[in-house]
């Protein structure tokens, strides 16, 4: 599936297209299928998101998982301090990202 | 310490609120994000994996305790109670927000703090020895250069677009702690027979995809031509410099391509008129500056003696304490390398902890070193055992300057937009694989360094063993990289072989050292003894 992400724009924090919004949790993000590019345009236009792109990932039991692990630990936060990752309690943070 | 004048707090002021303006037109979306990024970059401001990054300057590594109070209170109010200690001298908040961004230099304004120059094809930041006017073996604090420098070279309008960003460090001793030959500028304070000061200049060093150590391009500068020498180092790079090509456009390039011979000597000749434009300040500017620098009133008389009954003090003595030019005295090195932890980050207690004791201890003063640990400059030995309770108590206290565990990580991916590989765990794991002090003890001086893509920034080549984290078909891989060096001795190192995954590295780094130990000399560091037999045995050992 290709899921499209950014950064919100006055916060900075990483979000996921749902199909009508953004969401900080990549569980939420739908399949764009190819329409991401057209999506991204106009929401970055709208001011809704900055520097958003299209990427692969895979649909799982849990949601979609990012194909690279970059935009996993984006997802997720940093790998280092777990503390501050999007779900600070979740035990299966660490596979999931790596 | 350097204290703003009038024409200097005008500028920052006048600049916070032009970067108000800006991010107020990009939220209102009068502007776009290409219009934009180079105006936030001007800022210090990035936009990494979790958030927006802020690049805070602190210029050759000084600050007082009100500075670094500030800092705190930044990562407090608007970051996630911690900053994280560069390379550069700098000091990096990874969850910045758009709408607070004019708020935090207007904090920083208000300490004589910005965030210029830490991004864009300028002359960057300057950097300079961490032990600047405490150092035994320095013929003169290199820091009123380095202002100099700075006040040259900020807002500078014939260099604000540079082929590439421009990197300047100033040192005046014969040890060479803060890199020089790997800038695109170092200079080397020295006296010539006449018993004069003046300047070594090494240009087009650097690290990155092309590593280069500098040549000289000229063994002795009289203090009197600095400004307008400087200028017509960077004349020639502006004029002639790759702007074509992103991966040529550095100093180091120019200089390798035509010869450092032809650089000096088209320099030379840029310089015969520049010098006539009346570019250098009159003694009495620089004789200001310099007085902001002068030494602060140590007390006479003191006694050199330690009482050295606690052997986890004593540890800590031997380790991160170094010789001091003024009797009595000392220099204070706090690692920030606890074993487990993340390298340079500090909380905000630790940072306001490392300011009140600079506040009590000495006389104001902290610096950041470009191995992502602060110093404390000038502290008293009566003081040293109080100091070090304190640093114990707050995890400070780690005794491991230039050991293994002193590890120089860049922040890799966990947080940059740019990176292969994670850096921060691997450093993790081998501090914690080497946490037995005796053992790394036994190691001696051992300088390793993690960069997490080829950019460098976590100094891999420089490293006595590097490492460099790549992307091997979707997967973080590591290569290793042994004897580099990044002090007088400078040098790069060269890659062992295949790469590793995390664990990997991690293993071959514990067979390398076992063969260092095998092969070692008596008094001979890792270094000496890979310099002496060469690749072939660590070779041998690691891949067998
Ligand atoms: C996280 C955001 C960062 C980005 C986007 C970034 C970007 C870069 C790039 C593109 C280069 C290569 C320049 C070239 O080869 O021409 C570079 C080099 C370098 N950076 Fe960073 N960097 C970042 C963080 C850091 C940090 C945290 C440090 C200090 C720990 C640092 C210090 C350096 C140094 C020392 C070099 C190599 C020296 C040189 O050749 O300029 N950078 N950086
Ligand atoms: S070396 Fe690469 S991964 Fe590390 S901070 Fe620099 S750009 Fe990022």
């Amino acid at each position: 599936m290709k899921i499209l992400t950014g950064n919100d724009l006055g916060t900075g924090d990483v979000v996921w297209w749902t199909g009508s919004d953004w969401s900080r949790h990549v569980a939420d993000a739908v399949d764009v299928d190819n329409h991401g590019e057209a999506i991204a345009a106009a929401e970055e236009a709208a001011r809704r998101v900055n520097a958003p792109y299209v990427i692969d990932a895979e649909q799982t039991p849990q949601g979609p998982r990012p194909g690279h692990i970059k935009d996993r630990i984006r997802a997720a936060g940093p790998t280092v301090r777990l503390d501050l990752n999007i779900k600070p309690a979740d035990p299966a943070a660490g596979s999931w990202v790596i | 310490m350097y204290k703003y004048d009038q024409y200097d707090q005008a500028i920052v002021d006048a600049r916070v609120e032009e970067f108000r303006d800006q991010v107020q037109r990009r939220l209102a979306g009068e502007i776009s994000e290409d219009q934009f990024k180079p105006l936030r970059l001007m800022n210090g401001l990035y936009l990494q994996l979790h958030a927006y990054m802020l690049r805070v300057a602190i210029p050759y590594g000084t600050l007082d305790s009100r500075q670094m109070r500030m800092l705190a209170h930044i990562a407090r109010k608007y970051d996630k109670d911690y900053g994280h200690f560069t390379t550069r001298q700098n000091l990096q908040y990874n969850w910045i927000k758009l709408e607070d961004a004019a708020d935090i230099l207007a904090d920083l304004a208000s300490v004589e703090m910005h965030a210029i120059q830490t991004s864009g094809n300028c002359i960057r930041n300057i950097s300079s020895d961490q032990f600047a006017g405490a150092a035994a073996d320095e013929v003169t604090d290199p820091r009123p250069w380095a202002e100099l420098l700075r006040q040259w070279s900020t807002f500078h309008p014939e260099f604000s677009y540079l082929p590439r960003k421009f990197k300047i460090a100033v040192i005046a001793a014969e040890e060479d702690r803060a890199a020089v030959k790997l800038h695109d500028i170092g200079l080397q304070i020295h006296r010539n027979d006449a018993g004069e000061l003046g300047f070594r200049v090494f240009v087009g060093g650097g690290m990155g995809r092309t590593p280069m150590v500098a040549p000289v391009i000229r063994e002795f500068l009289p203090t009197a031509d600095f400004v307008s020498y400087m200028e017509a180092c960077l004349r020639v790079y502006n004029r002639y410099g790759r702007r074509d090509n992103i991966y040529k456009a550095r100093i180091k390039i120019l200089v390798h391509e035509i010869g450092a011979e032809e650089y000096a000597r088209q320099v030379e000749e840029e310089w015969a008129h520049v010098k006539t434009l009346g570019l250098d300040p009159p003694a009495g500017e620089f004789e200001r500056i310099a007085a902001h620098f002068a030494p602060p009133a140590f007390e006479g008389g003191l006694s050199d003696d330690l009482d050295r009954t606690d052997p986890d003090f004593a540890l800590w003595l031997d380790q991160n304490v170094k010789a001091h030019k003024q009797p009595g005295y000392a220099i204070v090195n706090i690692s920030l390398k606890p074993v487990s932890g993340i390298p340079g980050d500090a909380s905000s207690a630790q940072i306001d902890l490392m300011a009140d004791l600079a506040e009590r201890y000495s006389f104001d003063e902290l610096r950041v070193t470009h191995a992502q640990n602060i110093v404390l400059p000038h502290v008293k030995k009566a003081d040293l055992y109080t100091i070090w309770q304190q640093l114990e108590a707050n995890g400070l206290a780690t005794p491991n300057l230039d050991l293994i565990s002193d590890i120089i990580a860049c922040p890799g991916l966990d947080y940059c937009s740019l990176a292969n590989a994670r850096s921060i765990p691997v450093a993790q794991k081998i501090a914690d694989r080497f946490a037995g002090l005796d053992r790394q003890r036994d190691l001696g001086e051992l300088k390793l360094k993690i960069s997490g893509c080829i950019n460098a920034c976590g100094h891999h080549h420089a490293g006595h063993i590097g490492i460099l984290g790549v992307d091997r078909k979707g997967t973080e891989n590591y290569q290793l990289l042994l004897g580099g060096s990044g002090a007088e001795d400078a040098s790069l190192g060269r890659i062992t072989g295949p790469g590793f995954d995390e664990d990997g590295v991690v293993d071959a780094i514990e067979r390398t050292v076992e063969k260092y130990r095998e092969l070692r000399t008596e008094g001979e560091r890792f270094l000496d003894t890979y310099r002496r037999v060469g690749m072939d045995p660590f070779k041998e050992a690691i891949y067998g």
